[in-house]
């Protein structure tokens, strides 16, 4: 399993109700619900991974979150809302950030940081819209319309007093380096938040 | 007409017939003393009658689901496209049972039976039966063929209805329910479709009050005009737009109000042979079991609160552009089982072939019931 679902798995108890915002093939419920007796659902857009998700057994809605939102859901229904890799492609994040917060008890998200030294270093060098491997398009093909780095992220949720209870760093293989966390927002590639109100 | 058999056919089958005399007690209030309902099966019943599954049909659908009765025969039964060996509903792993409902007019006791008790045709006074009232007769066909829980219990349209219905009033009978390009109710507009149905049968001349077989007669033009009406909301103006354009059978216009467009004259054709094969009387019965459907209301309005009782897990499928019963009527009911805690997945086919598109094997639709029916079937065989 990818290496942030095993972070993310540490930070949700067993018997949780999930609720896994663009779920992809459904890796992480599937694992979730055999590992730890979850519930719950996946929103996913993608046809192939809707029925990949359904070969795992994987209770998959069809939902275009950007188009729809989570409206449809009651407040307070789930223990865990996760979206990963996601935040950075949504027309709105912070309307989204809200929403999963009404639905859930916490929040657990994960985004690239646009911040990261390579990033940097190839916008300062090439004056050109940065690619890398965790960043693959061109600026006028992307899906990430939304890119944030690690502080800013951070002053969206001070600002909506939204409370940060775990951050982990990691690379772009999702490895947790102890050099990281001496300057996170320089050398950290991607995130994983556990929030909550 | 095929030669030979495709292979992905369940082949040549046979209907039955099993007599009930056990009187059945309508939502109505009235009884239906005694019924006959005729059924097909497809592959074999396991050792534990596990492996069965329900069939239920729609509004003009019958028993043949699958395979053919005869050589002669020109086309398969109505769901071909998805039971069979290799296909979603797999009659190689599965039992599969597809019945023709109570006041239909293919086999089961309908308003074209002989009421027993006055030895003259129901015609009319067929009573009218409800959703409730089929699940309950089809509860009764299980306990005869010693079929004590449904793998699952599939249905489009009209017969994800009756799905649906067994989830809430059979919970423990079935572990699997799925609904397809149905509703959890009927809209007003759809109900005047069905009312503007029901108007072309009963103004026909030719209907006297039902009783139309006293009279040696049936009332086709009505039955035709209902079958037009409603043959239009089961495709997409896409679909339509596809096969027809403005086409028309001659170059110039005639400037009269014969069939000029290839839209009309498949309408009128639809419509005509239909009125030869179904009865008026089961489909103004066909067409109120669909607007009375509403199992919400006996939970104070609250679907939630009915779904609550259901123990089975829910697959529910929708297509893009069907009308009648759009993606978002299949979306309330999956908000509401996720609301009632119930296990469910979720998908919209996109595809340009309307209300009719359950029937047709597009590749994805096919690819996510396939899925489905396999996870299905590893739980049972």
């Amino acid at each position: 399993m990818r290496a942030d679902l095993k972070i993310i798995e540490q930070w949700i108890k067993p018997n949780a109700r999930v609720l896994d915002v663009g779920c992809g093939d459904g890796t992480l419920l599937h694992h979730l619900q055999e590992n730890k007796q979850v519930s719950g659902y996946g929103l996913e857009i993608s046809s192939s991974n809707i029925t990949s998700c359904i070969e795992k057994g994987v209770n998959v809605l069809e939902q275009n979150v950007d188009k729809k939102g989570l409206s449809n859901f009651e407040d307070q229904r789930f223990d865990s809302v996760v979206m990963t890799q996601a935040l950075q492609a949504l027309r709105q994040p912070d309307v989204m950030l809200d929403e999963m917060l009404r639905l859930g008890k916490e929040c657990i998200i994960t985004f690239p940081n646009f911040a990261y030294w390579r990033t940097r270093s190839y916008l300062m060098r090439k004056g050109r819209m940065p690619i890398s491997k965790a960043l693959p398009y061109t600026w006028y093909n992307t899906p990430n319309i939304h890119l944030c780095t690690f502080k800013d992220f951070e002053a969206l949720c001070y600002q909506k007093n939204i409370h940060i209870l775990n951050r982990t760093v990691v690379d772009k293989e999702h490895q947790r380096r102890w050099f990281i966390n001496m300057w996170p927002n320089m050398l950290g590639e991607i995130a994983i938040y556990r929030v909550t109100r | 007409m095929p030669e030979t058999l495709p292979i992905e056919s369940v082949g040549l089958v046979t209907p039955q017939t099993l007599h009930f005399d056990e009187p059945l007690a309508l939502q109505s209030g009235k009884v239906l003393p005694q019924y006959d309902l005729t059924y097909e099966t497809y592959g074999e019943l396991n050792q534990d009658a596990s492996n069965a599954i329900l069939i239920c049909h729609a509004l003009s659908g019958n028993h043949h689901a699958a395979g053919y009765h005869s050589m002669e025969e020109k086309k398969p039964g109505w769901w071909d496209s998805c039971i069979g060996p290799g296909k979603p509903i797999d009659s190689a792993r599965f039992f599969i049972v597809s019945l023709n409902n109570l006041g239909g007019c293919h086999g089961s006791t309908g308003p074209t039976s002989i009421n027993t008790l006055t030895g003259e045709t129901y015609g009319p006074d067929f009573p009218v039966v409800t959703v409730k009232d089929w699940v309950v007769s089809q509860v009764r066909l299980a306990d005869k063929l010693g079929i004590q829980k449904w793998a699952a219990i599939i249905g489009g349209s009209l017969g994800g209805m009756q799905a649906l219905q067994w989830s809430i009033d059979y919970p423990e009978r079935l572990g699997h329910a799925a609904v397809i390009a149905s509703t959890p109710k009927l809209s007003a507009q759809n109900i005047a479709f069905n009312e503007v149905a029901r108007k072309a049968i009963t103004s026909d001349p030719a209907f006297h009050e039902g009783r139309y077989f006293d009279h040696n007669t049936i009332p086709q033009k009505g039955l035709m005009l209902a079958r037009m009406v409603g043959h239009i909301t089961y495709l997409s103006d896409e679909a339509m737009g596809e096969k027809f354009g403005r086409d028309m059978r001659n170059k110039a216009f005639k400037f009269g109000y014969d069939v000029e467009f290839e839209v009309e004259s498949y309408l009128n054709y639809q419509g005509e042979r239909f009125s030869e094969n179904f009865d008026a009387n089961t489909y103004l019965l066909m067409t109120r079991a669909l607007d009375y459907f509403d199992p919400a209301k006996e939970y104070n309005g609250l679907l939630e609160s009915a779904l609550k009782k259901a123990l089975c897990k829910f697959l529910v499928i929708s297509f893009s552009t069907d009308w009648r019963f759009s993606p978002e009527r299949s979306e309330i009911l999956v908000n509401e089982l996720v609301k009632a805690g119930k296990d469910v997945c979720y998908t919209e086919i996109d595809t340009p072939h309307g209300h009719d598109a359950f029937l047709i094997p597009t590749p994805r639709y096919i690819s996510v019931f396939n899925a489905y029916m396999d996870r299905v079937a590893k739980e049972v065989c």
